[in-house]
């Protein structure tokens, strides 16, 4: 018995383990809870620090430069920015909350109401880009991996270094350029063709759902036409950081005694590579598309501005472009809280599937 | 005995304080020459620092002035890569924009590093609770998206390059705590940290002194490697129209006015984007094989 697995050896007194287990499980969670809801605390304070240090003055934008000193003071109340900057903070955190972001001036809705209606949007596309970056980076990773050093480990290692190194708004200029304006292979911007627009109704707001729930097949066609040429552009960003990671956690594992232990057995290479070296790395591999995945709803905004893609980041950056304060802010803050919970739900998960993280 | 340079700067046991850095220089730059993307990183970078430097003699024509009679021409020997719509030699501008990129690069160096250095040290050093304090707030920028936090500060402090380069270096500097405090934490129980404070040294000596100078080499690994993405959110900002303003040649902007014309005249936005990926593949290959070389512990876990 040369090789020991790497078990803790405690395994005195089933009982008394066990409840050390559980009151270290309860801390570990308490513990987690609180980082957690001060991170999102944190993201409030950051978003009403924004707020509060624009250069515009929010009573300025309501009653006018012109307005008498008096109204000037009364609406400078009734908008509470006499009070403590603790007691707007704590007011606006209660709005925010209660699910109250103000009112779009460009848009005359509510926030929140806006941003509904343009997620789906962003969630269709990220996610098709995050399922393209994983069918190839992965397998990308690992056959890199397996020709460590070889022109192919060197050919993918520069696709790689390009997603850390190609402007994503220019990206999306020349796909557009050659795949739509040029070889006619793909649908232009937007979602849909005008001629398409609104013919199935609503109900997820994802397109391609939706016209399936139909039974359109012509629009979700044309649905995919035109969301293939920028998921496929977000999944290249997605892919060049997911082959990388996988590449070295595969690495990792092809170094390890057991990997020579299984080659010298004569278990055939193929199987070394995905039955023994690759099931260990599943469960960092969660992390990393966890994290890519967040990191492509932020991409999304330049993505969606080339693509006049009506999704939430188009509606940030022509909010930004119109000082729409409350629009700017409610969308940081959603796309700040997602980005943050999908941290952190990879995160969970990963201590609950790997047994040496518990 | 004569020895040569070489012999000099190589030598094991050094006379003098200046006799060892000058040798381990010397040892950082023949381990980079043996690498050949490194060796290529580096030349890229050095052609951005000279074509920023030495701007008018590289640029053909000027970078501002509008010839409406020259508009919106292809790529030829007169103009090398064109011209914009509004006849401006787009070589030329693109030549003047390397001082742009180069500016706002070390600028957000020169503020995200030290400060991610001396809080990461700090609170390393000290530990306790202003360690977990400080490294609370770090972590909580950490979690955030980065970009739409630029935007965010871009949003509220007004377009320009001043309000870029603050938002980029609000959004960069965590990254830089972490490492100097985990370089911090490995240092700080040595025996000639101990010498030191048995001598007296005050917490912010043995810190600025002692500390923060063996941090430097990981920090420096890391803002290479960090480059390509300030970069890249610079000239996002300069294409959403909210970084570098015109008539100022920002390689971002560049692009967002050639879009208009991208189906019939496609160099006016392709040629700044290329220049965008050459400069960043360039700081990615120098930060990589800067990090073999002087962070071997981290170069296997890519």
């Amino acid at each position: 018995m040369a090789i020991e697995p790497a078990v803790e050896p405690v395994k005195a007194s089933g009982a008394a383990s066990r409840a050390r287990a559980g009151r270290r499980f309860a801390t570990s969670l308490a513990a987690f809870v609180l980082t957690t809801a001060l991170t999102f605390l944190g993201l409030l304070a950051i978003t009403f620090f924004i707020g509060r240090v624009i250069p515009i003055d929010p009573v300025l934008a309501v009653v006018g430069d012109r307005a008498p000193q008096d109204v000037y003071l009364r609406v400078r109340t009734e908008m509470g920015l006499d009070r403590p900057l603790v007691v707007q903070f704590v007011s606006y955190v209660g709005d925010v909350l209660t699910g109250n972001l103000g009112m779009s001036v460009s848009t005359q809705r509510p926030v929140l109401e806006d941003l509904s209606h343009v997620f789906p949007a962003t969630l269709e596309m990220a996610t098709l880009g995050i399922i393209i970056g994983v069918a190839l980076g992965v397998p990308m990773g690992v056959w890199a991996a397996s020709r460590q050093g070889s022109y192919i480990d060197q050919a993918i290692r520069v696709v790689g270094l390009l997603g850390y190194s190609v402007p994503a708004f220019w990206l999306g200029l020349l796909g557009l350029l050659v795949f739509y304006a040029k070889l006619r292979w793909v649908g232009g911007p937007g979602r849909l063709d005008i001629f398409y627009d609104g013919l199935v109704p609503a109900r997820t707001g994802l397109i391609l759902v939706d016209s399936l729930l139909a039974g359109d097949f012509d629009v979700f066609r044309n649905a995919v036409s035109h969301i293939v040429l920028p998921a496929a552009i977000l999944g290249f960003f997605s892919l060049a950081y997911i082959a990388r990671m996988t590449r070295s956690f595969m690495l990792d594992q092809l170094g390890q005694e057991y990997v020579t232990t299984a080659r010298v057995k004569g278990v055939p290479e193929r199987a070394v590579i995905w039955r023994h070296a690759f099931r260990p790395i599943r469960v960092p591999l969660i992390t990393v598309i966890g994290l890519s995945y967040a990191g492509l709803l932020e991409g999304s905004v330049m993505i969606e501005t080339v693509f006049s893609w009506p999704g939430i980041g188009n509606y940030l950056t022509s909010a930004l472009l119109n000082a729409d304060m409350n629009a700017v802010l409610g969308a940081t803050l959603v796309i700040g809280a997602v980005f943050i919970a999908i941290n952190k739900v990879s995160d969970v998960l990963y201590r609950v599937l790997d047994p040496r993280a518990r | 005995m004569a020895t040569t340079t070489r012999e000099w700067l190589l030598t094991e046991s050094p006379a003098s304080r200046m006799q060892a850095r000058l040798g381990r220089s010397y040892r950082v730059l023949l381990a980079l020459l043996r690498n050949p993307l490194a060796v290529l990183g580096a030349l890229i970078v050095l052609a951005l620092v000279v074509l920023a430097l030495f701007a008018p003699f590289f640029a053909t024509h000027s970078p501002y002035a509008a010839v409406l009679a020259d508009r919106l021409k292809p790529p030829s020997a007169e103009f090398w890569l064109g011209t914009d719509e509004l006849g401006r030699d787009i070589w030329s501008r693109i030549v003047y924009g390397a001082r742009i990129t180069l500016t706002i690069v070390l600028l957000v160096a020169a503020i995200a590093a030290p400060l991610g250095m001396v809080v990461g040290a700090v609170s390393g050093y000290l530990g306790g609770w202003t360690d977990r304090i400080l490294m609370g707030i770090t972590d909580i920028f950490l979690s955030m998206p980065k970009l739409i936090l630029a935007l965010a500060f871009v949003a509220a402090l007004g377009p320009g390059i001043e309000n870029a380069v603050i938002a980029i270096a609000i959004t960069s500097w965590p990254a830089y705590a972490r490492i100097a405090r985990a370089e911090t934490l490995t240092i700080r129980n040595s025996e000639f940290i101990s010498a030191v404070r048995l001598q007296g040294a005050s917490a912010a000596r043995v810190i600025v002194r002692h500390i923060l100078p063996l941090c430097t080499s990981s920090v420096i690994v890391r803002v290479t490697l960090d480059m390509a993405g300030i970069i890249l959110t610079a000239a996002g900002l300069g294409f959403l129209g909210l970084g570098a303003q015109p008539p100022l040649p920002e390689w971002g902007a560049m692009i967002s006015r050639g879009r208009a014309f991208i189906l019939d005249q496609w160099w006016v936005a392709t040629m700044p984007g290329f220049a965008i990926v050459i400069v960043s593949l360039g700081f990615c290959f120098l930060g990589d094989g800067l990090r073999d070389v002087l962070d071997p512990k981290g170069s296997s876990r890519q």
